[in-house]
């Protein structure tokens, strides 16, 4: 379980988190919602300790994510980054087993491309791909690939940040299915960011609505519709009209 | 205030120096820890070795040898308006093995590794390739700092050593093609005259300048803001502090080894 407790986190003069409180349950899907710079990001690079909160507590569970031993914590997670984050030196199979041919989970070189075949496989990619650059790939290939990338170590937690920005409308449900796919068959707990309506409700178990660096809204996304909160509301419907201030 | 603005900028000027100074050499004092702390990467090292000493060769060399060439023609002038011309072997040889070699070559060495090492991890770090490391539980000062700044330490003495030779090889070649040098007393008066603290100058001013060119790309590298920008400033902020830096070093070894 992931908790976090009363997390603040600043840029100067910028309060980007004001206090965030967030439960996620082992094994769920919990997706995070918000306009563009409301902090979601900030608030999942926080967990990966990527950036260090100004004040509050993190709990995986119930241990402080800043303390113990970082590589076993970071071993628990996979992460599938806004723009894939592929390293563009390595084959994308590398990329893939990048975490199988180094540090304490290292295998046999055949092994981890054995593994890293399998996971590409398993996101709908074909072997031949394996020994392509990134940068020969398309869009929703390199996505795809770090998707393999992301559960490549079979983790026990996985983020998705912005996982189907800049995709097309069929690719970008190809990836959601294949995200709640993965999540179900492995039962990791998922944490996802994202502004695409489609996402949330293809992804997610529980939805929290960021605003104003606080959690607005939280609960199930069966109750997502009639939440009765006008903010949650102007989001979804996409309203220019509403609490939630639009700079025209 | 019109009196004031000025030492407000001195100021400000010296803070942000006196910052910027002590983060580099915090920057610098871990990356030198890495290098001697497990993992190391060895595919990574050798990569840098060969980006780094390897594929440098070229330039460096090239460098080194219009400037030999251009040294004996000028000494040889000079020289010639009080009857010294036949020093040109001895001058051209400490020239370029106590300053020009390893200056010239630290400064392409700025010019190509420091640039390409801050473009390659400002872009990473823009395309959180950086961030990407860190979750998949690999340390960049270990995994992209610690080899490269390695690489630049055991590779560019060799590079001078390899530069200092090609400079007098061209000095030779004009001195003996186009001002009617003995082609053997010239190699002779060359050998007699170079000490070996000559060399050993020279190969640690190497050492020193390929340092600070690995370390200031990595740096700035690490440090880079967002975009296009933010990698563009990088890679010119790298590549002026390194050529700044070996300039003020070369200065400092120089002294070093004027008073030994």
């Amino acid at each position: 379980m992931i908790r976090m407790e009363n997390v603040t986190k600043s840029f100067g003069q910028k309060h980007v988190l004001r206090g965030l409180d967030l439960e996620i349950p082992r094994g769920t899907s919990m997706v995070i919602i918000g306009g563009s710079g409301t902090g979601k990001s900030v608030a999942l690079k926080c967990v990966l300790g990527l950036i260090q909160p100004d004040s509050g507590k993190i709990l995986v569970d119930g241990k402080d994510a800043r303390g113990g031993d970082r590589d076993a914590f970071l071993a628990r997670f996979g992460m599938l980054f806004q723009g894939g984050a592929l390293f563009d030196s390595l084959p994308v199979w590398q990329n893939v087993a990048f975490r199988l041919l180094r540090g304490r989970l290292k295998r046999p070189q055949a092994e981890a491309r054995e593994i890293a075949v399998d996971k590409l496989r398993r996101v709908g990619l074909t072997p031949d791909v394996a020994d392509l650059l990134p940068a020969e790939l398309s869009g929703g290939m390199q996505k795809r690939v770090g998707l393999a990338r992301a559960i490549a170590a079979d983790p026990e937690i996985i983020f998705f940040d912005e996982p189907t920005t800049g995709l097309d409308p069929i690719m970008s449900g190809v990836i959601n299915d294949l995200i709640r796919e993965i999540v179900v068959e492995m039962g990791a707990t998922a944490m996802t960011i994202t502004h695409d309506m489609t996402s949330v409700r293809a992804i997610a178990d529980n939805v929290a609505m960021l605003h104003d660096g606080v959690i607005q809204w939280t609960g199930p996304v069966a109750d997502m519709d009639a939440s009765g909160d006008p903010y949650l509301e102007q989001f979804i419907h996409g309203r220019a009209e509403g609490p939630i201030e639009a700079v025209r | 205030m019109i009196i004031l603005s000025p030492l407000g900028w001195l100021g400000r000027s010296t803070l942000y120096f006196l910052a910027a100074t002590g983060r580099i050499t915090l920057f610098a004092l871990q990356a030198f820890s890495h290098i001697f702390r497990p993992p190391w990467y060895p595919r990574e090292l050798f990569n840098a070795l060969m980006q780094i000493g390897w594929l440098s060769l070229p330039v460096v060399g090239m460098t080194a040898l219009f400037t030999g060439g251009a040294l004996a023609l000028q000494i040889y002038s000079g020289g010639s308006r009080f009857n010294a011309e036949a020093v040109v072997p001895q001058i051209v040889a400490i020239g370029m093995v106590r300053e020009l070699g390893p200056v010239m070559a630290g400064l392409m060495i700025a010019a190509r590794v420091t640039s390409s090492i801050a473009a390659e991890i400002a872009t990473m770090k823009v395309t959180e390739q950086i961030d990407a490391l860190v979750t998949l539980s690999t340390d960049p000062m270990k995994y992209l700092v610690a080899p490269r700044v390695l690489a630049a330490l055991l590779t560019v003495p060799v590079l001078v050593g390899v530069g200092d030779i090609i400079g007098i090889a061209g000095g030779y070649t004009v001195a003996v093609q186009s001002l009617g040098f003995n082609p053997a007393a010239y190699l002779q008066n060359t050998v007699d005259f170079l000490e070996p603290l000559d060399i050993i100058s020279s190969l640690a001013k190497g050492a020193a300048f390929g340092v600070i060119a690995a370390m200031m790309g990595c740096y700035f590298g690490m440090a880079s803001g967002r975009g296009a920008m933010g990698v563009g400033r990088a890679t010119k902020d790298s590549v002026e502090t390194a050529a700044v830096l070996i300039l003020a070093a070369n200065f400092a070894l120089t002294g070093v080894f004027f008073s030994l």
